[in-house]
């Protein structure tokens, strides 16, 4: 099972860092996790994906679903880290380009 | 028939008549019924070695002495293949040497299961071919020796193969002794000799096999029953990749009858687990299901099972494809949002990406699939398939169901209707354990190996062997009960010399008349078919390493019904270890021992006051004696310091013909 870690930092950017499997079964709370923050006001968010293992299409949707919300409510969803399998799977459905993945957490909304 | 025969049957008759006629007495008239806990045991152990002499007379009463064998037809190929895991590079390399000089025209090989690069170096400098695992075997099951030799069968092309173990140094002519028998369309197997040279005349560690790899082995060659013992045996590919085809699809169809079996269970189990957001999970599991049903009516209607699990698999890409479709579709109307979102923001650019038909393919192939989240239902969708994706090949022509794959992989071949030969003579010298506790390990990997065949693929049920065979098999099963047996014949003398409790109703004449011709004509029969060979030092041992029996009975049980570990090692062949002797390894032994000793005494001041009788201590202590006589062997092995290369010992028959 996936295990989701939230916190937000000092200057409003909440970091969710899922762990294990980004798959079918797991992207229902990934969603909820999103919704919740943005519905929350956390509209600037970074996904941490430098411990997700595997990422199908339900959590790449979950993920765009997030970048949806995160927009519509002015702020931004970005992704940092993805390992190899993962980055294969954005390449792939063309979505390094929505989703331009960042080298590093701290300074994903640097630029 | 020789004379020898003659006679052997002879005494095999007698045995059975007399053994029959001791035991049923036993129980119908003479069971001491008021110590039933003492009594019953020593009648079922009696029953037990009655028929453990019943098997070995049945074994005997077709004892087939080969003799010159036919000579070895030109322009056969040979693969010889020499399996190591983690012996000495300079150990394999010997032997490698000696198969390279073997007369007969071959290809040597190398088989290294422990993927060493100075093993490869080695080999390669003297032209010898060097295998290793294929990338196939990556997180899959090894197999040890069985998964060591099916991944180099899959890389050679010889007819036949020479397996030798990486200490058993060939003579040169083992190919030109042994092809000729090939001549045989029907015969699959040759299998000769282990021997080893490093043991001196008294054989400490009971290394040599003088009695198995002689009678016992030519018995059951009489019977078309010849076993395998894993090295110093040539095999026909042929034979090999028939079983492991037929093993194949018969294994597949097990397989997908049993998944389709428990799939609504699967099923049922995975939707409880399911969140309150799985809609969509949940509609693919009942699309599952349904062509589960669809996939078992197809079978029960007779469709051919390779059919129904290639349309099954077809339609379940098909619920792949949608899973994802939906998913990407959902995505695409929320690219679209944002796309708006940045239009009205008027960032240039980024928002173009859209989904192309490839990347829904891609998503939904395999690897990526979202069923893949499902686990459990994902491995049922998987069983239900041709390709085996729990192995890492799915022909396994030897037989991976026990840690001593040879005596499986022959009853198996024995199935399929091929023949086997012992042929009785030397043709490899080998190096056997030089200490202890290297050789008790060794012990216990065998017999728990034929108990997990025992356990896994019983002999006695095997439709396809004629009864001979299976008998052929199951007695050497039978033989290792013998541990339980050993606590029965220790304890009794030991509880009447202390307690003066009689297991059996009196020690009458008519006791006597019928036991005392029974054991006479019993050790008779060893000595003839012996024929000169040593067996004292088996018999003991049969009984000493009752602690070793016991504990492969017990680890297998557990390995193959509670499916725990077995604890295998691998035997390392090195010299002794320099620490003093390993009392600690033979403590059941030694407790024995002092028991039996201890109850000597008991029992002289129980005569001495009156009160045991005379003829019941004496025949206890005799008794006594003779299990102390068996359990000695235990004591010289713990004191014994390895091979002293001054005594070697003459090689025994034949294998000096050269």
């Amino acid at each position: 099972m996936i295990e989701i870690d939230v916190h937000r930092r000092p200057d409003g950017v909440a970091v969710v860092v899922p762990k294990g499997r980004l798959n079918m079964v797991a992207a229902w709370q990934m969603k909820e996790i999103l919704a919740l923050l943005v519905s929350e006001g956390s509209a600037r968010i970074v996904v941490d994906l430098e411990q997700t293992t595997f990422l199908d299409s339900s959590g790449l949707g979950a993920l765009i679903g997030g970048l949806k919300s995160a927009r519509q409510a002015g702020g931004d969803l970005r992704i940092a880290r993805p390992t190899a399998e993962v980055m294969t799977v954005f390449q792939l459905t063309n979505m390094d380009k929505v989703l331009r993945p960042r080298d590093d957490v701290d300074s994903a909304f640097d630029v | 028939m020789t004379r020898r025969l003659l006679l052997i049957r002879l005494v095999v008759l007698l045995t059975a008549l007399l053994g029959t006629n001791y035991v049923v007495w036993r129980w119908l008239f003479s069971v001491n019924w008021s110590a039933w806990w003492l009594a019953v045991p020593l009648v079922v152990a009696e029953t037990y070695s009655l028929i453990d002499s019943l098997l070995f007379g049945l074994t005997m009463w077709r004892l087939k002495d080969r003799g010159e064998p036919p000579p070895a037809p030109p322009d056969r190929t040979v693969d010889v293949f020499i399996a190591t895991y983690n012996e000495p590079v300079d150990m394999v390399m010997t032997t490698a040497r000696a198969a390279l000089a073997i007369t007969y025209p071959h290809e040597t090989w190398i088989l290294d299961d422990g993927n060493r690069p100075e093993m490869r170096a080695a080999a390669e400098a003297e032209g010898i071919g060097w295998i290793t695992r294929s990338a196939d075997w990556t997180n899959m099951p090894r197999h040890a020796k069985a998964g060591n030799l099916n991944n180099a069968l899959l890389s050679t092309e010889g007819e036949f193969l020479l397996i030798l173990d990486a200490d058993q140094v060939p003579l040169p002519e083992i190919l030109d002794r042994t092809l000729g028998y090939f001549e045989d369309e029907q015969m699959a197997l040759v299998q000769t000799p282990q021997w080893f040279v490093n043991v001196p005349e008294s054989d400490p560690l009971g290394s040599q096999a003088p009695l198995f790899y002689g009678p016992i082995q030519q018995g059951k060659d009489g019977w078309n029953a010849a076993f395998f013992c894993g090295s110093n045996a040539v095999i026909r590919r042929e034979a090999l990749m028939q079983l492991g085809v037929s093993r194949y699809a018969g294994e597949v169809e097990v397989g997908v009858h049993r998944a389709l079996r428990t799939a609504g269970t699967v099923i049922e189990r995975a939707r409880k687990q399911l969140g309150p957001g799985d809609e969509g999970v949940v509609r693919a599991l009942d699309q599952i299901q349904y062509d589960i049903g669809r996939a078992r009516r197809e079978l029960a209607r007779g469709v051919a099972l390779f059919d129904v699990t290639y349309r099954f698999q077809q339609r379940i890409a098909v619920i792949r494809r949608e899973l994802v479709e939906a998913d990407l579709t959902a995505l695409q109307a929320d690219l679209a949002v944002i796309r708006e979102l940045e239009a009205i923001a008027g960032e240039p650019g980024e928002g173009l990406a859209t989904l192309s038909p490839v990347a829904l393919e891609q998503m939904a192939h395999r690897d990526w699939s979202p069923l893949g989240a499902v686990e459990t239902v994902q491995a049922l969708v998987d069983a239900v398939d041709v390709s085996r994706s729990d192995e890492a090949q799915p022909i396994m022509p030897l037989a991976t169901i026990s840690v001593t794959e040879d005596m499986a992989t022959c009853m198996r071949l024995h199935g399929l209707g091929w023949r086997s030969a012992y042929h009785d003579e030397v043709l490899a010298h080998g190096l056997a354990p030089e200490d202890l506790s290297t050789m008790l390990t060794q012990r216990l990997r065998w017999a728990q190996g034929t108990v997990q065949v025992m356990f896994r693929e019983n002999p006695l049920v095997q439709r396809r062997l004629t009864w001979a065979q299976r008998l052929m098999y199951f007695g050497t099963m039978w033989s290792y009960l013998s541990g339980f047996a050993a606590i029965v014949y220790i304890g009794a003398p030991v509880v009447y010399l202390t307690l003066g409790i009689l297991p059996v109703q009196a020690l009458s004449t008519d006791f006597f008349l019928r036991l005392v011709p029974f054991l006479i004509v019993n050790q008779l029969l060893f000595f003839i078919v012996a024929a000169g060979r040593p067996t004292w030092r088996g018999q003991q041992y049969s009984l000493a390493l009752f602690p070793v029996w016991i504990k492969a009975f017990t680890s297998a049980f557990g390995n193959v019904f509670l499916r725990r570990d077995l604890d295998f090692a691998v035997t390392q062949k090195t010299g002794a270890s320099d620490e003093g002797p390993r009392w600690d390894l033979i403590k059941p032994q030694l407790i024995a021992m002092g028991a039996l000793v201890l109850a000597v005494g008991v029992g002289l001041v129980r005569l001495a006051v009156g009160q045991a009788t005379p003829f019941g201590t004496l025949f206890n202590i005799v008794w006594v004696l003779f299990d102390l006589a068996i359990f000695s062997v235990i004591i010289r092995a713990a004191l014994y310091r390895g091979f002293d290369p001054g005594v070697s010992p003459e090689t025994p028959h034949g294998g000096a013909t050269t």
